[in-house]
């Protein structure tokens, strides 16, 4: 997969850190074209899911409001070194992207 | 008629200035500098001037390690890296051009180049190695050009800048060009570059902070948040007169590349740290 997602997760005392930043247009579909004043197709991230080895431990609800190449970042409570966390989003185009790395 | 400007102002700066000897002196301009910078920001070890506002503002500088946890220039370094590798029509890449194949050799630039008569810069030396091999030349500010400049700036990080002023007068000339320049008032504002990054360095204007001039170059090309990409020090430059509402010059024209040459020998010493990020 083209990875659009970079993910850090460290533990700090007994969570884990997580801190990603997914590179995506998120693109408003409120911008024009400046010479033809056509709008420019709303793309961005709907929704976006963290699983801690396996289990969905936290669903973010995004919109048009979120910034390009979002920064996202967040901790899990319980969490041990060695832990699967895995990052996967969907867009209003039905693009999905996923990824998964090792609490450090 | 603007052709003439630059020789007149040269030859009006080298008779009639009262408050410079008419013969240049860099290294005495070069520690009066560091002086100035050294006296305003005593707690600020000099190394840490090549960090600009960073270095200066605490709040800031935690946010702006947040945004370093993942470098928002390092897609546009890997392009860098893989423009600068990729083979021209004719067989040979942009290293064929440059000492050392362009590797560890940005902390050494711009020099005055006595055979041309003029200061080269490294954005200046890649369009002219890309005419030589018959490849189309790029645009100055961003896009291409920012990310091989940024790449060949990576592989000098660390190392100091290095900016030399040969005992040619045609050099020290084109050095006192960029002096007058950068502590010349212009713009309908009437600001002049000393105003802000010298005697306004550490001062807020608006909600931003000013720089101190120390150190500046150490980063470019850099990620600019408000640019929401890679940039050159010249995109740098003809923003920043745009702010004082003076006309731009020519990205890689002769007063910009003149404005380097002082602006980079007076960061000498300092470790390169590009391609960088900033607000």
């Amino acid at each position: 997969m083209a990875n659009s997602i970079k993910i850090k997760a460290k533990m700090s005392g007994d969570v884990a850190i997580v801190k990603s930043l997914i590179s995506h247009e998120m693109e408003t579909g409120l911008r024009k074209k400046k010479k033809t004043g056509i709008l420019i197709k709303a793309h961005y991230i709907t929704e976006v899911t963290c699983e801690h080895n396996g289990k969905v431990v936290m669903t973010a609800y995004w919109g048009r409001a979120i910034s390009k190449n979002p920064y996202l970042s967040f901790r899990i409570k319980g969490a041990k070194a060695g832990d699967k966390v895995k990052i996967s989003w969907v867009d209003n185009q039905n693009n999905t992207d996923t990824s998964e790395v090792a609490v450090s | 008629m603007k052709n003439l400007w630059l020789p007149v102002m040269v030859a009006l700066s080298l008779v009639c200035i009262p408050f410079t000897s008419t013969f240049a002196s860099p290294k005495k301009d070069l520690k009066e500098y560091r002086d100035y910078f050294k006296k305003k920001f005593p707690k600020v070890k000099f190394e840490e001037f090549a960090n600009g506002v960073y270095a200066l503002d605490a709040d800031m500088r935690g946010q702006w390690e947040q945004i370093m946890e993942f470098p928002p220039y390092e897609l546009a370094l890997e392009e860098g890296e893989k423009l600068f590798k990729k083979k021209f029509k004719n067989g040979k890449t942009l290293a064929s051009c440059f000492r050392k194949g362009g590797v560890g050799i940005a902390q050494e630039y711009p020099y005055f180049d006595t055979k041309s008569g003029k200061v080269k810069t490294l954005p200046l030396e890649i369009n002219e190695c890309l005419k030589k091999n018959r490849e189309k030349p790029l645009k100055y500010k961003k896009g291409k050009m920012a990310a091989i400049v940024a790449y060949m700036m990576n592989t000098s990080r660390g190392k100091k800048f290095n900016v030399k002023i040969p005992n040619d007068k045609r050099a020290l000339a084109a050095y006192e060009a960029g002096k007058k320049f950068y502590y010349a008032r212009r713009g309908q504002l009437n600001f002049s570059c000393a105003h802000c990054h010298v005697n306004g360095a550490g001062n807020r204007i608006r909600t931003n902070l000013l720089s101190p001039g120390l150190g500046q170059p150490t980063n470019f090309p850099t990620y600019r948040s408000k640019w929401g990409e890679l940039g050159t020090l010249h995109r740098r430059y003809t923003g920043c007169n745009k702010q004082v509402r003076a006309k731009p010059y020519k990205a890689q024209g002769v007063e910009y590349r003149n404005l380097e040459y002082f602006h980079t020998y007076m960061s000498n010493g300092l470790p390169l740290n590009a391609p960088g990020t900033r607000q």
